[in-house]
C-alpha cells in the first residue's frame, strides 16, 4: 500500500497547471481530494510520476449562486456543498445526495470536481449532475470548453476530458421553484459506494432520472425522464432499468442489483413526487 | 491504638477490588495518543522487509529474479526458500502438527502467499524492491470448495505424498489432513434410527477473519556482540513465541527476549507463528541490523489467519413432545493450504464438541475432517475459545431447525431440554464436565426482559400486514442460549507444542506498601492493568490504584500461555488469586508477630490483619509491607513477595441467553436490528464497565459476521475481500444499540468463581442475528440459510419464497 515514487507540484494558478500537465503528458495527472487516485496510487493500479495537486489554486474553489445558474468551483469539498445554506436551498438535492457521499472526514478533504471528473462509475455526482443537467468547464492548452455532463463519461475512468485539460467548474441550471427532488441511495455501510443509487427530479420544468453504480458510467434516461414528466411512474422506471447494466461484485449478483435499482427508483421517485409542490 | 474512623465498608470501596467499575487505567494512553504499539518502536539503524506475494491460489514457482530488485536504491537484500533452506527455515511447524513454507518453495498454495522478502532501509524502497521481483509462475488447477478436494486427483500439499498417516492419525486423501470422533457412533445412529422426529440440515459458518485494527507486524534485533535476539512483536502469546523462536532457529532461549507491547486488538490473529516473524529474524541476523516488518491490511486479511469455514451436516433427534435424544454432527473443515490451527495439541478440531450445548442431550456423535484447498492458512478461535462459536451456531441452528420440525415454539423447546441446575456438575455426551450453569433462571429473566411473549403477538400483526400488502417488512426474533468453553486448559489435556496451558502471576509488595504484579498473559485491549489489579487489591488488601500490573516481556514476566481463549481470567486471573493468598499467607505471619498474637489470632479485614475479638489491635498490609523490610522475624525470610502457577482442575463454562429483534426488507434485503438482548453469565464479576464493553464489543463483531462480513474467494482462488470496502467492518452507524444484563453462578472450581467472558458475545451474538433472519421467514418455509446474511443474500431468500410477486 505505498505508492511508486513521483514528483509533487503545487502550482498556484491555472496556467502552471496546465503546462506541467503539457510537459509531462500521460505521467501527469492532477489530484484534488485524492479520495480515488492516491488508492489507485498506493494499489499500484495507477501509476504516475507526476502528481499536480489543485489544492493551491485558489480561482477553483467557490459556489457562485446566480438567479438561473449556479456555479461551484471544481475544488469545493463535499463538506462546503452541504453546509453552504443558500446552496441547500437552491438545489437540495445537492445537499441530500452529497451526505450520503462517504463519511465526513472524506467529506472534508474530497471535492465534487474529483468526483465527477474521474470518471469512476462508483461517485454518486456523476449522476447526479445528469440528473440536474449540469455542464462542466474544461481549461485546456486550447483555452475553455464546456462539456455537457450528460455527455461527458465514455466508460469507466474514460470521459470527454482530454489529458491535458483541467476540469475547473460545475455549472449547474437551478431547478425550478415546486421542484420535487430525491437522491435515495442503497449501501451496504457507511462509507460504501452504492448498490444502487437514483436521482430524481420533477417539477414544473420537467422530469429527470439518473442513476448511479448500474452501469460503466451513469445512467440517465431521457425516455424514463419524459415517462415520468408525463405522470407514468411505471414506464419511468421500466426505461430507466431497460438503461441499466449492473455488473456482480460483493454487493451483489447481476439480478439483485437489476431488482434494487428498480425499488431504489421507486422510492426516490415516490418522495420526489411528494416533495412536488401542487 | 490507631485513628481510623473508616467503616469496613468505606475502606473496601477504597480498594477498587472485585465487583467495582474502575476506569480503565490502560485508557490514560490510549485516548491521548501515546500508546507503544509495535509500529512505534523505532531502533537505531532499523531496516524495513516486506513480502512479494503470490498473485496465483495455486501454482508452480518456476524463478525468482530478484536482480532487478537488489538494483532499486535502498534495497538491502531480498531472501527466497533458497536463502532460508541451509538454515532449515524455508518451512516451519504449525500450531497443529503441520508444517508450513515460511517462503514459496517451488509451489504456492494460497493467493498472497509469501515468495520473497525485501529488506530495504525504508518501507517505500522495500515496496519499490517488491515490484521489481520478478517471479515465473506456472499456474496449477484451483481447488476452492472441501468437498472437491477430497475427490479431486490434483495434489495440492506434494510435500506430504504417500503420507498416510498425519498429526491426528490417518490420511484418507491427499488433500485430506485428520478425522478426528468424539461420542458414540453406534449409540447415536440408533438413537436416530428409532427416534420420533429427527431434523436434518447443513449449517455452514463461513469463512471470516479477525481483522484487528492493528495487524500483525514485528521487530526483530540480533545483537551480534552480546548474541541476544530481542523481538518485539503483536504476540498474544509473548512466551510460547520465544519457545518456539528458539525451537526452530536453534538459538538458545535464554538469548531471546520477546516483548509484545501495547497490542491493538488480537482476536486469534495474533496467535500463530507467521512468516514474517521468521523471516525477520532471519534478516536481522544477517544484515546486524534490526528489521521492522509490518503487515498492510491487505496482507493482513489475505495472509494471516482466517477464522471459521465449517460446513457442519448435522441430524437431531427428539421425542414428538419435543425432548432431545440424540445429536450426530459431520463437520467438513477447510483448512486451506497448511493446517496452522491454533488449538491444543490433543483437539484438532478445538472444542467443536461442545456443540451439544445448552441442551441436555444423553447421546451424541461428532466427526471432523480436516481438508486442504487454495486458501490461505489458520482456522482461529476469532474471539471464541477453539471453534466454540462454530459449535454454538451449529447447536443454535438445530435447535430452530427442530422448533420447525416439531412446529414448536423454540422458546420453549430450548426450556424443556436445558441441563437442570440439579444436575451440575454435568458431564457431556461428548466428554465435558460442565462446572455450573442455572440456565432456565437466564432464559425466563432473558424473555421476561423483552417481552417475549409481546414480541410473538407482534410478529404475528406484522405478518397479517405483510400479507395484506401494508408493509414489505417482515419481523424476526432471534432466540439463542449459548453454553461456552474457556479457560484452556488443564494441563493434563491442554498444551500447545507440548507447553502446558497453565498460567502465572508474580507479585512483589514494595516498602511503601504499592506492589509489581506480573502475568504471563498479554492484553490487546481487554484491560488486564484494571482488572488484574481488582482481584488483587480484593486479595491483598492493596489499592487497585496502587498495584501496577505488567505482561508482555518474557526476560520480566514468568512464563504463561497468553491471552486468547478467554482463558486470561480463568487461568491467570486464578493464578493472581493464589499469588496473592501466599502474600496474604506471608503478611498474617508477620501481623501475628507484631501483634504478640499466634497467627490463627489474626484475621483478614479488608485491607489488615485483626486480632480476633479485638478490633482495635490491628495492622494494615501498608504496615505489614514496611515491616517485611524492615523486621527481622524468627522464622521468615525478609520482603514480600510470591509467584503462582496454576494449573486449572477444569475449564469453565460461562453462558448466556441472547434475543434479537430485528425488521428486514424483502425487496432491498436491508435489516435494521431494533433490539439486542446480551444476558451474561460469566459468574464472579470483576469490572461491571469491562464486562458491558467486552459484550458491545464482540456482539458488534458477531453482528458483523452474521450480517456481512466475509472472507470470499472466487474459483480462481482470488480474493474477493482484501480491502475494508468489501470485508464488512461495522461502522458506529451500522451498529446495534444493546441492552446488557447478567445472571451470577460462580465456578465452583476456580480461586474466585470467575469464567471469563470477553468471547462469549461473540459465540451467543452470531446465532441470534442468524436465527432472526431465518425466523422472519419462517411463515415461509424457510429452514437454513447460510450466513452472511448480507443484503443480496438476504432478498434471495426472499426471491426463493416467492415474496417478490
Amino acid at each position: 500500500m505505498i505508492p511508486a515514487g513521483f514528483e509533487y507540484h503545487r502550482p498556484t494558478d491555472m496556467a502552471s497547471a496546465i503546462g506541467l500537465l503539457q510537459a509531462h503528458g500521460d505521467e501527469a495527472r492532477v489530484v484534488a481530494g485524492g479520495h480515488s487516485l492516491i488508492p489507485m496510487m498506493k494499489l499500484r493500479m495507477a501509476s504516475l510520476s507526476h502528481l499536480v495537486d489543485l489544492q493551491g489554486i485558489a480561482e477553483l474553489r467557490g459556489i457562485e449562486l446566480g438567479a438561473d445558474v449556479i456555479r461551484i468551483g471544481a475544488m469545493t469539498t463535499q463538506n462546503e456543498l452541504i453546509t453552504h445554506e443558500g446552496l441547500a436551498q437552491a438545489v437540495p438535492i445537492l445537499r441530500e445526495a452529497a451526505l450520503q457521499i462517504a463519511d465526513p472526514q472524506v467529506r472534508y478533504v474530497g471535492t465534487i470536481g474529483g468526483n465527477v471528473a474521474n470518471g469512476d462509475p462508483g461517485n454518486d455526482m456523476p449522476g447526479l449532475m445528469q440528473c440536474l443537467d449540469a455542464s462542466y468547464e474544461v481549461v485546456g492548452p486550447d483555452g475553455t470548453r464546456t462539456i455537457a455532463a450528460r455527455e461527458f463519461y465514455d466508460s469507466a475512468y474514460f470521459t470527454a476530458r482530454s489529458d491535458e485539460e483541467i476540469l475547473t467548474r460545475i455549472t449547474l441550471p437551478c431547478p425550478a421553484a415546486g421542484t420535487g427532488y430525491a437522491y435515495e441511495k442503497q449501501k451496504r455501510k457507511i462509507g460504501d459506494y452504492a448498490t444502487a443509487a437514483a436521482a430524481v427530479l420533477f417539477g414544473p420544468g420537467g422530469a429527470s432520472i439518473a442513476m448511479t453504480n448500474l452501469a460503466d458510467t451513469p445512467v440517465w434516461s431521457a425516455e424514463a425522464g419524459a415517462a415520468l414528466a408525463a405522470g407514468d411512474t411505471e414506464g419511468a422506471v421500466s426505461a430507466a432499468l431497460a438503461a441499466i447494466d449492473p455488473q456482480e461484485d460483493m454487493r451483489g449478483p447481476i439480478e439483485f442489483k437489476k431488482h434494487v435499482a428498480g425499488v431504489v427508483l421507486r422510492r426516490a421517485i415516490d418522495r420526489a413526487l411528494s416533495r412536488a409542490a401542487g | 491504638m490507631k485513628d481510623d474512623v473508616a467503616t469496613p465498608e468505606e475502606r473496601s470501596a477504597s480498594l477498587k477490588g472485585m465487583g467495582c467499575s474502575r476506569k480503565r487505567v490502560e485508557d490514560v494512553r490510549f485516548t491521548q495518543g501515546r500508546g507503544n504499539y509495535v509500529d512505534d518502536i523505532k531502533l537505531d539503524g532499523m531496516l524495513f522487509g516486506d513480502f512479494v506475494r503470490s498473485p496465483y491460489a495455486h501454482a508452480r514457482v518456476v524463478s525468482i529474479d530478484t536482480e532487478a530488485a537488489m538494483k532499486v536504491p535502498g534495497v538491502v537484500a531480498v531472501l527466497t526458500a533458497k536463502d532460508l533452506e541451509p538454515l532449515g527455515l524455508h518451512w516451519m511447524p504449525t500450531l497443529a502438527g503441520d508444517k508450513q513454507m515460511v517462503l514459496a518453495d517451488g509451489k504456492v498454495l494460497f493467493q498472497g502467499q509469501e515468495v520473497a522478502y525485501v529488506i530495504a532501509k525504508d518501507r517505500y524502497a522495500a515496496a519499490d524492491g517488491v515490484e521489481a521481483v520478478e517471479v515465473e509462475y506456472d499456474e496449477l488447477p484451483v481447488l476452492t470448495d472441501p468437498f472437491e478436494a477430497l475427490k479431486s486427483d490434483v495434489v495440492l500439499r506434494e510435500d506430504l505424498a504417500g503420507q498416510t498417516e498425519g498429526a491426528h492419525g490417518p490420511r484418507k486423501h491427499h488433500n485430506h489432513i485428520f478425522t478426528w470422533e468424539q461420542g458414540d457412533k453406534d449409540a447415536t445412529e440408533a438413537v436416530l434410527a428409532g427416534a420420533d422426529v429427527v431434523a436434518e440440515e447443513m449449517v455452514y459458518y463461513h469463512r471470516t477473519h479477525p481483522c484487528p485494527l492493528e495487524t500483525c507486524g514485528c521487530v526483530a534485533s540480533m545483537d551480534k556482540v552480546t548474541g541476544k535476539l530481542t523481538l518485539h512483536g503483536t504476540f498474544q502469546a509473548p512466551h510460547a513465541i520465544r519457545t518456539v523462536v528458539s525451537l526452530i532457529s536453534g538459538i538458545a532461549e535464554h538469548n531471546i527476549r520477546v516483548i509484545s507491547p501495547d497490542i491493538g486488538g488480537g482476536f486469534g490473529n495474533k496467535v500463530g507463528a507467521y512468516a514474517g516473524y521468521v523471516c525477520s529474524v532471519v534478516a536481522s541476523i544477517v544484515t546486524g541490523k534490526p528489521v521492522k516488518w509490518v503487515e498492510n491490511r491487505m496482507d493482513n486479511l489475505m495472509s494471516t489467519a482466517f477464522a471459521r469455514d465449517y460446513w457442519m451436516q448435522g441430524k437431531i433427534a427428539a421425542t414428538k413432545e419435543g425432548k432431545i435424544t440424540g445429536l450426530w454432527c459431520h463437520t467438513t473443515a477447510d483448512h486451506g493450504g497448511f493446517d496452522a490451527c491454533a488449538d491444543p495439541t490433543k483437539f484438532p478440531a478445538g472444542f467443536m464438541n461442545i456443540c451439544t450445548g445448552s441442551y441436555d442431550i444423553p447421546t451424541a456423535y461428532l466427526a471432523v475432517d480436516g481438508v486442504y484447498t487454495n486458501k490461505a492458512p489458520g482456522g482461529v478461535a476469532y474471539r471464541c475459545s477453539f471453534r466454540v462459536t462454530e459449535a454454538a451456531y451449529f447447536i443454535e441452528r438445530m435447535i430452530e431447525v427442530l422448533a420447525i420440525k416439531l412446529n414448536m415454539d423454540a422458546a420453549e423447546l430450548r426450556r424443556i431440554n436445558f441441563i437442570r441446575k440439579d444436575q451440575f456438575p454435568y458431564q457431556s455426551a461428548l466428554g465435558w464436565e460442565y462446572d455450573s450453569g442455572d440456565y432456565h433462571t437466564a432464559w425466563d429473566k432473558a424473555l421476561a426482559a423483552v417481552g417475549y411473549v409481546d414480541l410473538r403477538k407482534e410478529q404475528a400483526q406484522r405478518l397479517e400486514d405483510f400479507k395484506s400488502g401494508k408493509t414489505r417488512k417482515l419481523m424476526g426474533i432471534g432466540l439463542t442460549h449459548f453454553t461456552e468453553i474457556v479457560g484452556a486448559g488443564p494441563v493434563k489435556n491442554c498444551d500447545i507444542l507440548g507447553l502446558g496451558m497453565f498460567d502465572s502471576c508474580e507479585i512483589r509488595i514494595h516498602p511503601t506498601g504499592s506492589a509489581i504484579a506480573r502475568l504471563g498473559t498479554i492484553s490487546q485491549g481487554q484491560g488486564h492493568a484494571t482488572t488484574f489489579a481488582q482481584i488483587l487489591a480484593s486479595e491483598i488488601g492493596i489499592s487497585a490504584d496502587d498495584i501496577t500490573i505488567e505482561e508482555g516481556d518474557t526476560d520480566t514476566a514468568p512464563y504463561g500461555l497468553g491471552t486468547y481463549g478467554s482463558r486470561s481470567t480463568p487461568v491467570a486471573g486464578a493464578a493472581t488469586a493464589m499469588a496473592g493468598r501466599k502474600i496474604r499467607a506471608k503478611a498474617q505471619m508477620i501481623a501475628a508477630y507484631l501483634l504478640e498474637v499466634h497467627d490463627d489470632d489474626v484475621e483478614f479485614d479488608v485491607d489488615r490483619f485483626v486480632v480476633k475479638g479485638a478490633p482495635d489491635r490491628f495492622k494494615t498490609m501498608k504496615e505489614l509491607a514496611f515491616a517485611s523490610y524492615n523486621q527481622a522475624i524468627p522464622g521468615l525470610e525478609p520482603g514480600l513477595e510470591a509467584v503462582s502457577y496454576y494449573d486449572p482442575p477444569n475449564m469453565t463454562y460461562p453462558f448466556g441467553a441472547y434475543i434479537c429483534v430485528m425488521d428486514l426488507d424483502v425487496d432491498t434485503g436491508e435489516h435494521e436490528i431494533r433490539k439486542f438482548y446480551a444476558l451474561d453469565d460469566c459468574g464472579t464479576r470483576i469490572n461491571p464497565m469491562i464486562i458491558e464493553g467486552q459484550v458491545h464489543g464482540g456482539a458488534t463483531e458477531g453482528y458483523a459476521i452474521a450480517m456481512g462480513q466475509e472472507i470470499a474467494y472466487d474459483d480462481m482462488g482470488n480474493h474477493k475481500t482484501a480491502t475494508l470496502m468489501d470485508f464488512f467492518l461495522p461502522t458506529s452507524w451500522e451498529t446495534p444499540t444493546y441492552e446488557t444484563d447478567f445472571t451470577v453462578t460462580p465456578s465452583p472450581h476456580h480461586p474466585i468463581g470467575a469464567k471469563g467472558v470477553g468471547e462469549s458475545p461473540n459465540v451467543g451474538s452470531v446465532p441470534a442475528f442468524s436465527n432472526a433472519v431465518h425466523d422472519a421467514f419462517r411463515p415461509f418455509g424457510l429452514t437454513q440459510s447460510h450466513m452472511p446474511h448480507d443484503h443480496w443474500r438476504v432478498w434471495r431468500i426472499a426471491r426463493d419464497l416467492g415474496l417478490h410477486g
